[in-house]
């Protein structure tokens, strides 16, 4: 009875995407595993208490994909990339396998990435390019593209629980500054940063979606409205275009300084590579 | 020399002529440059021509417009699903603020809310990095702006 009046209610306001809010307190357990989706903000997102995973405000349909790698979509993907482990490609006649002895061994670096490396910051995507053009003497793969997404989808789930911890101080903290200044400058036509709607706004609805904090714990990930593996940059440049803001180059240094800056925020929450959204 | 001025002469009078014509007929709305906000409130109409509450209410929820329906709940259209909630709701605005009040809002809310999420609709200078194709532009024209504030005015409690 109580049911029936909330759900009529709501319908009444109009507001229906309510209805299929996911439930407080829903637990991400994969494999047996669960993972950490809220975590006490660290010092340095000071404007914030709580740091929490996008999977929280997903539909119950959404969140349920990601449950298991049997059903989500993000694991055909992840099986491409196994096959490529072992693909021979290049003047070098090398493939990955013949380097690294196992996937498996990169269990935990997904967890500090971007760093910096002799003074430059350093994605996953730019160590990916650099075996393929400096070890294989191979083609670099394009930053958003499918083989680079599947392959850093694949080498991202062997941290997949491991709680993100990325460095932002010596070195890094340069790129750090510039990332968070980029997060909170307003742009576009719309006149937004990135802060007005994933710092101020994150658990209201903007139209029909729940808005996140942006956290990007889980890239790539895998999009219902596309179909396939999206980067974090593809994502950013996404947001952008939708405040009618002309986005920076993916692979570029602003959005690598972003990625750094946003990977801190969510310090603590486990790495959900390659997570389902919608 | 002579010439250009006997030209520069002519053209001008005809500008003149022209800008006359114009505000008889129909006027040019306020440049988004010169409207005059006091206190976030603009009392002049931006066109002369009185706003068109229906189209306004097309305004208010077409997502290539206003979409004021992604961040207002709107209790007088409860047959479009997705009202947000990042702004507070729509019922009784017109209870609340004056028409000068409501035009300075959606004019450039910014004017009234300092550190507001809420986009400026006329407004075509300032932007950090737009896009190209919005370069220049205002969200909304002057007379669909003075069509939502017509339709605002209507949502009484
Ligand atoms: C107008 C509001 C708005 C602005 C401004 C905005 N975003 Fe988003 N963003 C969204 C919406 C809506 C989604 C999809 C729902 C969600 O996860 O919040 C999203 C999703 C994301 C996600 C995916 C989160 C996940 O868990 O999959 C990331 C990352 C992100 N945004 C980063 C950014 C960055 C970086 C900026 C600034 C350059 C930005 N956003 C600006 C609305 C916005
Ligand atoms: C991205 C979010 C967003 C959009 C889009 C938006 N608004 Fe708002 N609006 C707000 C917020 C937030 C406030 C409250 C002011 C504040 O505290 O920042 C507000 C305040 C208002 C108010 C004052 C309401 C009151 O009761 O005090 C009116 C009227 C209004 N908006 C109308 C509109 C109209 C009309 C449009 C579209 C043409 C629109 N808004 C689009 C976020 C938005």
């Amino acid at each position: 009875m109580m049911m029936t009046k909330t759900v009529l209610a709501a319908a009444c306001l109009g507001v229906f995407a309510l209805t299929v809010h996911a439930e407080e307190g829903a637990k991400l357990i994969i494999d047996g595993e669960e993972l950490t989706i809220r975590a006490s903000a660290p010092a340095h997102a000071e404007n914030i208490d709580e740091v929490s995973s996008g999977w929280i405000y997903r539909s119950k349909e959404t969140q349920s994909l990601q449950l298991d790698d049997f059903d989500n979509p993000a694991f055909v993907f992840v099986d491409q990339a196994i096959d490529e482990w072992d693909k021979v490609d290049g003047s070098e006649g090398k493939a990955c396998s013949s380097c690294h002895e196992s996937v498996e061994d990169f269990a935990g670096l997904r967890t500090t990435l971007p760093r910096v490396d002799d003074g430059k910051l350093v994605s996953l995507e730019n160590l990916v390019n650099e075996c393929r053009t400096e070890r294989m003497g191979a083609e670099p793969w394009k930053w958003s593209k499918g083989k680079m997404t599947s392959m850093t989808a694949l080498i991202g789930v062997q941290s997949r629980g491991m709680p993100v911890n990325v460095a932002i101080d010596g070195d890094a903290a340069p790129f750090w500054d510039k990332g968070k200044e980029l997060y909170y400058t307003r742009v576009g036509q719309l006149d937004m940063a990135c802060s007005n709607c994933h710092e101020d706004n994150y658990d209201t609805m903007i139209r029909a979606d729940h808005l996140s904090q942006g956290q990007i714990n889980g890239f790539p990930t895998y999009r219902l409205k596309n179909a396939k593996l999206n980067s974090s940059h593809a994502r950013f440049k996404g947001c952008m275009s939708n405040i009618r803001a002309e986005p920076y180059k993916e692979g570029g240094p602003e959005f690598q300084a972003l990625e750094l800056y946003l990977a801190s925020r969510g310090q603590g929450l486990s790495v959900e590579t390659p997570s389902v959204r919608n | 020399m002579q010439c250009l001025g006997g030209r520069m002469k002519l053209f001008s009078i005809t500008a003149v002529v022209a800008g006359l014509l114009a505000s008889a007929a129909f006027a040019e709305p306020v440049a988004p440059s010169v409207v005059k906000y006091e206190d976030g409130v603009v009392m002049a109409s931006l066109t002369g021509v009185a706003g068109d509450p229906v189209n306004g209410r097309n305004v208010f929820k077409n997502r290539k417009q206003g979409n004021c329906l992604a961040c207002h709940v709107n209790a007088e259209m409860l047959e479009e699903s997705f009202h947000g909630e990042v702004g507070p709701e729509m019922a009784g605005v017109a209870d609340r603020w004056s028409v000068g009040e409501l035009r300075g809002i959606v004019s450039n809310s910014k004017m009234m809310f300092e550190g507001t999420i809420m986009p400026a609709f006329y407004r075509d200078t300032g932007f950090d990095r737009p896009l190209e194709k919005f370069s220049g532009k205002t969200i909304l024209t002057a007379q669909q702006v003075e069509d939502v504030v017509a339709y605002l005015q209507t949502l009484k409690e």
